[in-house]
């Protein structure tokens, strides 16, 4: 029954994406892409580039969009459902002890560990959307005709404006599309 | 000024709605304006305790944003806050992502729309490299060897291994947890 694994994909990103923004974003691809196959990395990419110059967290956005491929609207509800469900009881519980016991050292201490493997992860993703951006074929291979040059040279331009220039995100991915549009009119 | 508890909900709806549709950058954002809003400007919460509030809402899963307006909802009203705090925060991205994955199947294969999306994820791939140049900086600077090695057999248990990314985060946690027992206790016996 799709609904039943629309909710439970997006209940475990719910529960494991710790330290927010980019810490779903592996999850999100091992379950959407690897394991059940609802998009292709090539979709899974626009999605992130699309939740990105969205408002919404991208867990919500994901489970809305995917949820609504594979299962129109009811499937984004059952999705975003699934997705903040842990959130809703976990953070209601942890508030409500807060009042009792202020300060957990078991709690803090749980959560500085697992600040490296998220890092790790999203370092795993990011390439992972690199490759499949670099390279025509979504796999590392040198060929002249499979790699995106254009794409090689964008980013390095993206990297310059948001470490240099400390330019906005937002409008630095915006400027990417619009130069590859560009280009693309003018020599196709 | 006596504000009835339907007038609570009310503003918590609106006020989440609001930050929701028009926070782009992520959950660290929304906290901020959060923060601004009901700590500032209306008093409702004070300074030390939404700090703490805004650290559980960031050391819990899921997305710090709706995680944001949990905790302001449950301080503020209970479950009902909770739900209604919730309901505004999920509304704007859920109709405005709705909308983009309608015309999705219309504008993939248009090749100008490709192109644009395209040359997006170059820049996509680098936000995400310069936040994650970030967050090593951070590890290696705080030089706890442990967490220089998890963030290392991590990686390679990803990328190279392609162990399930759900099991990393379990194995860590749980580390984590027996290696803060074991300097509590070693803390104690002192």
């Amino acid at each position: 029954m799709i609904y039943v694994s629309l909710f439970i994909s997006f209940f475990k990103i719910g529960l494991l994406s710790f330290g927010g923004g980019y810490a779903a974003m592996p999850l999100i691809q091992e379950e959407i892409v690897r394991s059940h196959q609802w998009l292709t990395m090539g979709d899974f990419t626009d999605l992130v580039t699309i939740a990105e110059m969205t408002p919404g967290p991208i867990a919500v956005n994901a489970a809305t969009f995917v949820g609504t491929q594979v299962g129109g609207f009811a499937g984004a509800v059952i999705a975003t459902l699934g997705c903040i469900l842990p959130s809703c009881i976990i953070v209601t519980l942890l508030a409500s002890l807060y009042t009792k016991y202020r300060k957990m050292p078991l709690l803090q201490g749980t959560l500085a560990s697992l600040r490296p493997a998220v890092t790790a992860m999203i370092a795993k993703a990011g390439l992972d959307i690199l490759i499949s951006s670099f390279f025509r074929s979504g796999v590392i291979d040198f060929a002249r005709e499979n790699v995106q040059v254009r794409r090689i040279l964008f980013f390095a331009l993206a990297l310059f404006l948001l470490r240099k220039k400390k330019w906005n995100p937002i409008l630095v991915m915006v400027l990417c599309g619009i130069l590859e549009l560009c280009f693309t009119i003018l020599f196709l | 000024m006596k504000k009835t508890k339907q007038n609570t909900l009310k503003k918590l709806f609106f006020s989440t709605l609001y930050l929701s549709t028009f926070t782009f950058g992520g959950g660290y954002v929304i906290i901020t304006l959060l923060k601004e809003k009901f700590v500032d400007q209306y008093h409702w919460i004070e300074e030390d305790e939404m700090l703490d509030l805004i650290a559980i809402a960031q050391s819990s899963p899921g997305a710090v944003a709706v995680n944001g307006a949990i905790v302001v909802g449950y301080r503020l009203a209970g479950i009902p806050g909770v739900l209604v705090s919730v309901l505004g925060a999920v509304i704007p991205p859920m109709t405005i992502i709705s909308l983009i994955s309608v015309f999705y199947d219309l504008f993939r294969d248009n090749r100008y729309i490709d192109a644009l999306l395209g040359g997006m994820t170059a820049g996509v791939g680098a936000v995400i490299t310069s936040v994650v140049f970030d967050m090593v900086l951070g590890i290696v600077r705080a030089k706890d060897l442990i967490h220089i090695l998890l963030l290392i057999v991590s990686f390679l248990a990803s990328y190279v291994f392609h162990v399930n990314t759900a099991l990393i985060i379990l194995l860590t946690a749980l580390f984590g947890l027996i290696r803060t027992l074991i300097t509590e206790r070693r803390k104690t016996a002192q």
